[in-house]
């Protein structure tokens, strides 16, 4: 009997990671810490100057961003620039159609974005761009062949070629920067990092409050169980 | 072959303990539970968002003249009154049922004869206050249909329930106050804020 | 206080069966003394079924069954409604723990043959339970109308697509359209939320009265009915459910909330196997994602149904699937007639049967592990492996289950 037990648990436990992934492709490990407002903020000013003139967050209230510590006035100030009202959702710049003729594709919205992808690919991808004449944006991306979006980042990043080398280990393919960005490698790393880690809040924006929730509820329980567990040996007493 | 447990009819002192606090942690257990259901009734960030404060520009507003503006899904009435009309206050004194404004119907601010920050421009729900319908604005004098007394104002078609220009009730209509000041603020002299009366919580 | 509150009591009696009932349920039902940790699940199925009610209503509060507002309606509750993630993700992940009681309820009672004489009938009517939680498993599943959801039920309702002749005209009555579209939402949501808990909770009543009509087995699979005290008459191996198991039960309901809070609080997605990466992904009518699997309670299932690649018996390799896969739950219902061994539990069953035992459990999990990967000629082949050994259990049951080296049962229950 043991032993099944013991055979569920083990099975339970298997592999639990399910996102889908380029084969032979090995993600970058995102550096996300959702408790961290001022990578956040630094963030979310990014995602509103970069991501937001095609991509919508249209589930997300621009004063939720009090969650990581900007006030209303600040919220008005460095997110919202079009005119809207605080407690407007984020909707893209762009109509939908505009964005079916420039890119084939409507660009996706981005509310859920990293609990579709995982913050590992986005952090990834947005590293992986490089140029290649044989796509109609001019650029193409290691972790997602002939993707729709171009290199929005470039003059950051600076612009990456491919180098494939072919071994007896077969193909390896490796970027290698081309031309120098605005930015220094570490840095533009550290200025995806922050960009993904806001999209890991924006996914759910309650997840640092779920969590703390999550040890009082937890808490109570234990001792919930100390109380049911005593009640239970006394009464049991009557039992022979 | 005896029974496999015997019962005492008298609890122990230990017993009666345990069953009380069990008793008590579970109670408290489901009135915590109860709180985030209850709660999640409450309006929802959209619906707070629906009922943010509205910015509305008067500079255009006439004297005599009417708007009508949505805020939290009902309508205010933002009224440009002329002299001839905020004379009319003082002569419907006697016949109304709260001339002085004494039930809290509106803001501080908005506690005097006229019912209004500037003295002019009424701003008011128009929700009548015996049961929610909107009255209807009657600013000819003395129609046929409301009598020779009338002098303009607010006439509720649903129970015809009486208002003057600035809100305030007869005596002996079916609706009990005067109509409903909303909070609002001026950011200039020509932009209005109702909902609010801070800029800052816009 | 109390004369007044039995005078109430009293009051009560005479007009409705209160004091009887609590009696005959829970003051004065004997249950056997000696059940195990095991016998925890049927009352936190219970629980979980309390639960997924009143989550559900208050989910309808705020959700849309349309197709163009389901998902944001969804993402609505979770940011826009005040704790409407806490109310979300009891009920998703309380769908998943439904299955995670259930399965253990049900592999409880083939352990220590709960379904043998005269608990045939409790047995079908959880055997009916089961269908209809999967009926609102699937139902539910739709309703984020997230790629996942749209796809899986592009997938199910297809199956009926693989009935001869009236397959396609089945299929377009049950969709309401011609494809997966708004209108198959719309009254998938009125199964989800009115039909099939309306039918559940008649079904519970139901497998909660036959029990007390037969009295629960115990993991002796012995009768304790057949053993009463002469001058009480009471099973000498007979404890009142209330207050005994009642406060037993308190302490497994709080584990079980551990458990379940830790889930809710820590790991809402539990990896991706409660909430589907892919679900979160709006559903797209014109692409299928690079990989779609069900959820994970239903994957040994769809194993099955993927194992069949031939045509054989002039049946296509589809319809045999669709079979296959229906077959492999149905046949559970057949348990009470294919045990042929002369006891019950498998404290007292042999060799044979606590091997077969095993192996039906290491099939249910590989074909499970199975259903969550894309196919490779490997998996297909390990599918129908262990498709066959699980059937295996159950058709070669009267055969392994009568010729089995048993023990002879106790008299008395052991502690």
């Amino acid at each position: 009997m043991k032993k099944i037990t013991i055979l569920m648990f083990v099975v339970c436990m298997a592999p639990f990671s399910l996102f889908g992934s380029e084969p032979g492709m090995s993600l970058d490990s995102a550096p996300v810490n959702t408790i961290d407002n001022a990578s956040l903020q630094r963030g979310a000013e990014s995602f509103v100057n970069y991501c937001l003139t095609c991509h919508g967050a249209s589930f997300m209230r621009y004063n939720r961003h009090r969650d990581i510590g900007f006030t209303n006035e600040q919220i008005l100030d460095k997110l919202v620039f079009t005119g809207q009202k605080v407690g407007d959702l984020m909707q893209s710049a762009m109509w939908k159609k505009e964005g079916e003729e420039w890119f084939g594709v409507v660009p996706p919205d981005l509310s859920v974005i990293a609990r579709s992808r995982g913050a590992d690919w986005l952090y990834t991808y947005l590293r992986a761009f490089y140029r290649d004449d044989s796509t109609v944006t001019g650029w193409n991306n290691l972790v997602f062949d002939r993707a729709a979006m171009p290199h929005v980042l470039y003059q950051l990043q600076g612009e990456q070629k491919l180098v494939v080398k072919t071994s007896d280990k077969g193909e390896q393919k490796t970027l290698v920067l081309d031309k120098q960005g605005e930015m220094t490698k570490a840095e533009f790393d550290k200025f995806v990092g922050d960009l993904v880690n806001y999209l890991v809040y924006l996914g759910e924006p309650h997840a640092n409050a779920r969590k703390e929730l999550g040890f009082i509820v937890m808490a109570f329980l234990l001792g919930m169980l100390v109380l049911s567990y005593a009640l239970k040996r006394e009464y049991w007493k009557d039992i022979h | 072959m005896a029974d496999s447990f015997s019962i005492n009819d008298e609890m122990s002192g230990r017993r009666k303990f345990l069953v009380a606090a069990t008793s008590v942690a579970g109670g408290i257990a489901g009135a915590a539970i109860a709180t985030p259901f209850l709660l999640s009734m409450m309006p929802s960030e959209r619906a707070k968002a629906a009922g943010a404060p509205v910015e509305v520009d008067i500079s255009k507003l006439e004297p005599g003249m009417l708007i009508m503006v949505e805020w939290r899904g009902k309508v205010v009435w933002v009224l440009n009154r002329t002299p001839e009309m905020l004379e009319t206050l003082v002569k419907v004194e006697g016949e109304l049922a709260d001339p002085n404004s004494d039930k809290k119907q509106q803001p501080e601010y908005a506690k005097n004869r006229t019912r209004s920050i500037k003295p002019a421009i009424l701003i008011i729900e128009g929700v009548c206050t015996h049961l929610g319908c909107s009255p209807v604005f009657r600013k000819e004098i003395a129609p046929a249909d409301l009598g020779p007394d009338w002098l303009g104002g607010f006439f509720c078609p649903c129970h015809g329930s009486k208002f003057d220009l600035a809100g305030r009730v007869y005596k002996s209509v079916p609706a009990p106050t005067n109509l409903v000041v909303p909070p609002h603020t001026y950011l200039s002299d020509s932009r209005l804020l109702i909902g609010s009366e801070s800029e800052g919580s816009a | 206080m109390s004369k007044l509150f039995n005078s109430m009591i009293e009051w009560v009696d005479k007009r409705f069966p209160l004091t009887s009932n609590w009696r005959a349920h829970l003051s004065e039902y004997y249950a056997p003394k000696n059940f195990n940790f095991w016998y925890f699940f049927g009352s936190l199925a219970l629980l979980v079924l309390v639960n997924q009610l009143i989550t559900g209503i208050f989910l309808t509060m705020n959700y849309k069954p349309d197709a163009s507002l389901a998902f944001s309606s969804v993402e609505y509750i979770m940011r826009d409604v005040d704790y409407g993630w806490l109310i979300r993700y009891m009920h998703s992940t309380g769908a998943s723990m439904f299955f995670v009681v259930v399965y253990l309820h049900m592999f409880r009672g083939m352990m220590y043959g709960s379904y043998r004489k005269p608990r045939e009938l409790l047995w079908l009517i959880g055997m009916v339970i089961f269908f209809v939680l999967m009926s609102l498993a699937f139902t539910g599943y739709i309703l984020p109308w997230g790629q996942m959801s749209y796809w899986g039920a592009q997938v199910i309702v297809s199956m009926f697509g693989a009935i001869p002749t009236i397959g396609e005209t089945l299929q377009h009555w049950l969709l309401g359209d011609f494809t997966l579209s708004d209108a198959a939402l719309n009254r998938f949501f009125a199964y989800h939320v009115v039909t099939l808990p309306l039918i559940l909770l008649i079904l519970v009543f139901a497998h909660i009265l036959a029990l007390h009509e037969v009295g629960s087995n115990n993991p002796d699979g012995i009768e304790i009915k057949q053993n009463k005290n002469p001058t009480t008459g009471i099973p000498v191996d007979g404890i009142p459910f209330h207050p005994y198991y009642s406060v037993k039960d308190i302490v497994g309901v709080v584990v079980f909330l551990m458990v379940f809070c830790g889930i809710i609080f820590f790991a809402p997605e539990m990896g991706g196997y409660f909430l589907e990466y892919n679900n979160f992904i709006p559903a797209n009518t014109l692409q299928t994602p690079d990989h779609i699997a069900p959820v994970w309670y239903f994957t040994p299932y769809y194993s099955m149904l993927r194992a069949v690649t031939v045509n054989f018996l002039w049946v296509d390799a589809k319809l045999w699937g669709v079979i296959l896969m229906a077959g492999s739950v149905v046949i559970f219902c057949f348990l009470p007639w294919l045990d042929r061994s002369p006891v019950k539990s498998i404290r007292y069953k042999g060799a044979y049967f606590k091997t077969a035992l095993t192996l039906f459990v290491i099939s249910f999990f590989v074909l499970g592990w199975l259903g969550t990967k894309s196919p490779t000629p490997l998996y297909t082949l390990l599918a129908q492996i262990f498709t066959v050994i699980y059937f295996a259990f159950f058709i070669l049951m009267p055969w392994y289950s009568k010729i089995d080296k048993t023990k002879p049962e106790p008299k008395r229950v052991k502690e």
